[in-house]
């Protein structure tokens, strides 16, 4: 008689706990989620031990790609149309409303300015397609430093940092850094992944800092 | 599915408003956890989990033409050369030094900056690169440098003097 009663009811799960958890992680993820921002190049960075957190507003991101290309980028729309516009002046190119708009939205750029309009008025999927060549910083032609300057100059605020690829090779992390020191700008960041440290050697990081 | 009939064959042979009055109570909740579960993977698969570290690095201002620079005693200065192939050079001095060469494992350049550290008072590392070195190289000998805590250190630009010395190493 038990074996027909356990029957009827055991099949009928109650899934309430379940629904309930699953919607609490995505509650979770929804707010402590920053979508990933579709860069034009994939950057593999290397890891340090380093603890300090990236800011995450007002930045400017320099990357430099495996293959040595200089990409740059910097945060907030209105910044960004500022610097385009100035910039833009500089070289004689001036950009219409809606490319001026596109700029502003895009992300990471590799893209000499006199290219950029006609890259500018490309589709959205067309661009991704494009290899960019990359912002020229060779000291005939530095446009990273016109860069550079125009955004300090749009937002006072910025801080800089260097993203690079682990394979990148040593002189072009030289050309930039020297871009940054002709424009004054002594102190930057690089950009690296975690690294985990013996406890033994945090401990003596930490005490090594102390009386500095 | 939220809910699975028992004995279906047996359900299906009662008349349907007694099985309607049995289930009317519960909510069919396969949609909701099928687009709960979507919306879980998605923002699993999109969010950036680990955030990125940053290495905070101040360099000194470019030299004018009358600014002097400051002398240093050679005997303390340790010049590590970062060369091709993960490869660290180093030697101490000036004139005439010895250069070893060691890797970036536990046991290479870390030993040699601990033992130095201990032997040499007020010791100064040039960080030197040569063209052929990887910008991971720069932030290991950077991370090389804090873990081992040393306090004075300077990013150099290259001489061929310097070249002349590590060649003979390889």
């Amino acid at each position: 008689m038990s074996k027909v009663k356990m029957h009827r009811s055991s099949p009928s799960i109650d899934m309430t706990p379940m629904v309930d958890l699953a919607f609490l992680l995505v509650t979770f993820f929804m707010l402590t989620a920053t979508a990933k921002p579709d860069e034009p190049v994939e950057v593999s960075i290397p890891s340090s031990v380093s603890e300090m957190p990236i800011p995450e507003r007002d930045m400017i991101v320099i990357t430099i790609s495996k293959d040595n290309k200089v990409f740059f980028t910097v945060d907030g729309q209105t910044t960004r149309a500022k610097m385009l516009e100035e910039v833009g002046k500089q070289y004689n190119v001036t950009f219409s409303p809606e490319e001026t708009h596109d700029f502003a939205v895009l992300t990471s750029f590799g893209i000499p300015i006199q290219t950029l309009k006609q890259f500018l008025d490309l589709g959205r999927e067309e661009r991704k397609e494009i290899p960019q060549p990359g912002i020229p910083v060779d000291s005939l032609n530095n446009q990273l430093k016109d860069w550079v300057l125009q955004a300090r100059l749009a937002n006072p605020k910025v801080r800089i940092a260097i993203k690079g690829d682990a394979d990148s090779t040593y002189p072009v992390l030289k050309k930039v850094i020297n871009t940054l020191l002709d424009r004054k700008v002594n102190r930057f960041n690089l950009i690296t992944g975690d690294e985990q440290l013996p406890p033994e050697m945090k401990a003596a990081i930490n005490a090594s800092k102390k009386p500095a | 599915m939220a809910e699975i009939q028992g004995g279906g064959g047996e359900g299906g042979k009662k008349g349907g408003k007694v099985r309607s009055k049995k289930t009317s109570t519960r909510i069919d909740m396969t949609p909701m956890v099928d687009l709960a579960f979507l919306l879980l993977t998605f923002f699993v698969l999109t969010s950036t989990l680990s955030k990125p570290q940053t290495m905070e690095i101040t360099m000194p201002e470019k030299p004018k033409e009358n600014d002097k620079q400051p002398e240093v005693n050679e005997k303390k200065v340790l010049t590590l050369v970062l060369g091709a192939n993960d490869k660290v050079y180093w030697y101490v001095g000036i004139t005439e030094p010895e250069a070893k060469r060691v890797d970036f494992s536990k046991d290479g350049i870390r030993k040699v900056l601990i033992e130095k550290k201990a032997e040499i008072r007020d010791l100064i590392v040039l960080i030197k690169a040569m063209d052929e070195s990887k910008y991971r190289n720069m932030v290991d000998i950077m991370d090389e440098i804090t873990i081992t805590g040393i306090q004075r250190f300077a990013i150099v630009d290259i001489t061929p003097a310097d070249k002349e010395i590590v060649k003979e190493v390889r």
